[in-house]
Parts: structure tokens; sequence; C-alpha cells
């Protein structure tokens, strides 16, 4: 069993929990043994970066210096230098952090002295942060995860959604590209999926934007739905759980918005490993998603539980005529 | 020397006064940021999902803090737009660490209270209040207060996405703390009193 260490991330216990329920599924047919850090905090996602500088670097840096202590454990499963975090946003800042005590020396000290008012110190350098995707694809490899497939995922055609904080800005050239990387294509293929070809995959989902400017963020979304609709993708696989609560949660809203129609589902490529390695899609948290998977999954034979839909917000047949900004099923719009 | 404005010319600024804004942000960025090496070629707004919903493109922004408009570019909404996905930062051929500079910007934005809009500031502070508070996130609390105080007329639109995320077990209700609160508490108090300066 290969030990690592493991950052979860705020949103694997709340909005991302069906990406936390089918990692643990994978753990074992990968003989991947992941240990918590224990009681790590929030990474401040972007947020706390723009507010005050050394708090957010410190916040940050607090994980690190509990993960540097976990590096060699007690039941003798052999030492790791590698923390695995499964968010893009997260395995971003850990390894921003990491990076930039190196590159800044004295912000490497200040972040100490704050740490060491807790008892705490962190060497940068120490630790190798990577993501979960980095480490199933370059550790454990492309062939043995094909070796382990039982039920291929023949005839599902799906769009790999990289997004953008995973590839960029690399710090340690771990990607096979910054804009084009192709790590996810390939897993998705040794699964059996028929991948497409999909340009956008490093475009970004809006981020906090769906929160703070939500048109700028329905845009962004729009753009990558109306891309892989447009291929003709049944789904979308992401890496992240920020991509996809945007792609998910708010396709409604940006629907409404955009007076378009899409239904575009997006599942964590985990959910897909397990479903190929034979699991039941409940363990695996499938259903669970807002836009549902059903019908992407009737193309490979699984039965999604039936699950509601949040019903779309009601739309006034009086009024004004009002300009439309983007209209993909003109007929369908007129007839409602 | 180069070409000033007039409005430069009446604030009696010379060259070197205006280089010194370029300075303390550079400064306050986190990492080497490369500021001064920006060339204005314009590939950072090239390359940016977003830009046409920002006031200035990257690249003018830099100019700007070049010639030293303070109040200009603090109240400018970039750096609150910028979605940080890196496209300008990994195409930039002089490696400004313009994600970073935007960080830095929005710290200094707050602190000289020169934002026009208060949507995003306020959706940063609450989710650090949150992080403070907890140490771990906690999306209900962060989305009911952010959306009552701003997008009260969102509410009704957002409600079935709210209970299907409360029905489907995504969004807990009550916030997760972490064991050490009083250690990290201690530790960002303390990273508070810290500036970088060197």
């Amino acid at each position: 069993m290969n030990r690592y260490l493991f950052y979860p991330g705020c949103s694997m216990e709340s909005s991302a929990k069906a990406y936390m329920e089918s990692l643990n599924t994978i753990l074992e047919p990968l003989e991947l043994t992941f240990e918590e850090i224990d009681d790590w905090n929030c990474c401040g996602a972007t947020e706390y970066l723009g507010i005050n500088l050394i708090p957010a670097y410190s916040l940050i840096a607090r994980n690190l210096a509990l993960a540097a202590k976990q590096k060699n454990n007690a039941n003798g499963s052999g030492s790791t230098r590698t923390v695995v975090a499964p968010c893009s946003a997260c395995y971003l800042n850990l390894a921003k952090a990491d990076y930039y005590m190196q590159e800044r020396p004295s912000l490497g000290a200040k972040v100490n002295e704050a740490l060491q008012a807790g008892g705490l110190q962190y060497t940068p350098g120490t630790l190798d942060v990577r993501h979960l995707i980095d480490v199933l694809v370059y550790d454990v490899g492309v062939e043995t995860i094909r070796s382990k497939v039982v039920r291929p995922l023949t005839g599902l055609r799906v769009a790999p959604y990289m997004g953008c904080m995973l590839p960029r800005p690399d710090y340690k050239h771990r990607w096979s590209d910054h804009e084009h990387p192709t790590e996810l294509d390939d897993l998705l293929r040794a699964l059996g999926a028929d991948v497409i070809d999909y340009p956008l995959t490093t475009e970004c989902c809006g981020g906090h934007m769906t929160q703070i400017g939500p048109e700028t963020a329905f845009e962004l979304i729009r753009r990558l739905i109306a891309d892989a609709d447009d291929r003709g993708a049944q789904m979308m696989a992401t890496v992240c759980p920020m991509c996809q609560m945007n792609i998910d949660a708010y396709q409604n809203e940006m629907n409404h918005y955009f007076h378009t129609d899409y239904h575009m589902p997006i599942l964590f490529f985990t959910q897909l490993m397990g479903l190929a390695f034979g699991r039941d899609p409940k363990e695996l948290g499938i259903g669970v998603e807002l836009v549902s998977s059903r019908n992407a999954m009737a193309h490979i034979g699984v039965e999604v539980p039936v699950t509601q839909e949040p019903a779309a917000p009601k739309k006034k047949n009086e009024g004004l005529p009002m300009p439309r900004r983007w209209t993909k099923h003109e007929g369908k719009e007129v007839v409602k | 020397m180069p070409h000033m404005t007039d409005e430069r010319v009446r604030a009696g600024l010379n060259r070197e006064e205006d280089l010194s804004l370029l300075h303390e942000v550079s400064m306050k960025t986190a990492g080497v940021s490369h500021l001064e090496m920006c060339i204005q070629c314009g590939t950072c707004g090239g390359s940016c999902p977003v830009a046409q919903d920002m006031d200035h493109t990257p690249r003018m922004l830099f100019a700007m803090l070049r010639a030293g408009m303070r109040e200009e570019v603090l109240r400018s909404n970039t750096p609150w737009i910028c979605v940080s996905c890196y496209h300008c930062v990994v195409r930039c051929p002089q490696e400004v660490h313009i994600a970073d500079v935007m960080y830095t910007l929005k710290g200094m934005a707050i602190q000289a209270k020169l934002y026009s809009d208060s949507t995003a500031p306020h959706f940063s502070q609450t989710f650090v209040d949150m992080v403070e508070t907890f140490g771990r996130s906690y999306e209900l609390g962060l989305a009911s207060r952010h959306y009552l105080k701003h997008f009260p007329l969102r509410l009704p639109g957002m409600m079935p996405m709210g209970f299907g995320m409360i029905s489907k077990g995504r969004m807990s209700i009550m916030p997760k703390k972490i064991k050490h609160m009083d250690q990290l508490t201690t530790i960002l108090d303390h990273a508070k009193t810290l500036e970088l300066t060197s």
C-alpha cells in the first residue's frame, strides 16, 4: 500500500460529498492509503488572499506544518512527503504557499513567525503538494487503472473538464500542458469512455463569481456547457468541487438568464472510475447532482436512482418584450 | 522622461514619485511579482476570459500603476472581476505574477476603502469571518448572509437550488469546527500584526 497524506478541503464534507464517497471506493483497488491531516483547516479559497496577505498564507501554512509533523507515522507504514488534495483551489493554495515561501524568503520568515505563536513551524520544500489526478495518472499509472476496469464505459461520450487552477500556474511543471493537458483524457479513455475533443478544458467555471457577479459567471458557464453540448457530449467529468458546483448547481439559473435549455450533467472523475471498477452508483454518490445524470448513464446501462430536479423558476408570460441575448432552442422557447 | 498628461503636470508628479506606487504593490505581493518588468504587450488582456466586464485590462492597470494613479487603480473593478484562472500568468512573457498582483490590489482597495461595488469585498470578508470562527468554510451561513445582504431579489430563484443541495445532503445545516481553534486564532492574530517589508 502506498501511503499519502491527505488534505480533503471543506467541500469534500458538504457540496462535493459524492467526490469523497467515490474516492473512498477506488483507494483499495489501487492500493493507496490516504491519511487525513489531523485537524486541518480551510485553505482560504480565493477569498482570504485578497483581504490580508500574511494571515492568508499563515492559514494555508498551518496545514503544511501539521502535515509535515505527520510525515513519519507510528504504524510503521513508511514515511511520505506527498500531500494529496482533491480540490483544485486547495491544491493551488497549498502549492502556492510552499512555493512562494521559498521564492520570497521574507514571506517564509513572517509566516513562520506567525506559526510559532501557535507552536508550529514549516520549512518550505519539506512537502510535495500534488493533486489527486496527478497521483492517479503518474504514480498509479493509466495502465494499472485500465487493468482494474470490469465495466468499461463504452458508449459514454464525456467532455473532460480540467478547470483552470489545476494546470496553471503549475509551479513545479507537473502537467503535460498548461492549456490543453491530456491527463484527464487519458484516464477517462482507460475507463473505456468515448472522450470528446474539448478545447475549453482549462477555461474557468467562474469560481466565486457565481456569488458576487453572476452575469460574469453565467457567461463562462454557458460557454463551457454550450461547447460540450455542440460536440455531442452526454456529460462532463470534473476534478474540482468548485467546477462541479458551478456547472451543476447554477446551470438552472444560467439557463434562465440566457433563455437556453441545456441539460449537461457533470460528475467527478472518481465517480466514473468507481463505475468502471464495478461499484454501485449509489455508493458513488451518483444521483445527488442537481442536473441528473440519468439519461447519460442510461447509455452505459447504469440505472440512476430517480431524483427530483429543482423546479425551474417560473417564467412570466406577460410583460414587455425583452431582447434575448442567447437562444439555443428558439422553437422550444416560443412554445413555452 | 515619458510623456505626461496635463493632469499629471498639474498634480506636480515627477517620475520618481510615480514609481513609488509600483514598488509598493510589488513589495506587498507574495513571491517575486516581476511587476516592474511588464512590457505592456497586452497578452494578459487578450487572454482574459472576463476582460469584457473589467474597467481596465490588466495591461492598462499596470500602466496606471506605473503612472502612479493610485486612486484610479484602487477604484478599478478589474481585480474584483479577475477569476484567478491564471491564463495570463502562464502566457506572460515577463512572468509577472498577475493574479497575485490582483490579490494585493484588492487588499489595498479594502484598506483605502476605495472600491466602487461592495459585493465582492463583503463576500470575501464574510468568508474570512466564517473561517476565523470555525476554521472551516460554512457554505449555508456564508450563502444566506451574503444573499440577504446583496442579492435579496435573487433569493426566490435560488430557493430550489438551496433546497436541492440540502435535501441531497450537499449542504450542512451546522458548521464544523476544528479541534484547535484557539491555536489557529493565535496564529492569525499574530499574523495580522505582520507585514511584508522586504
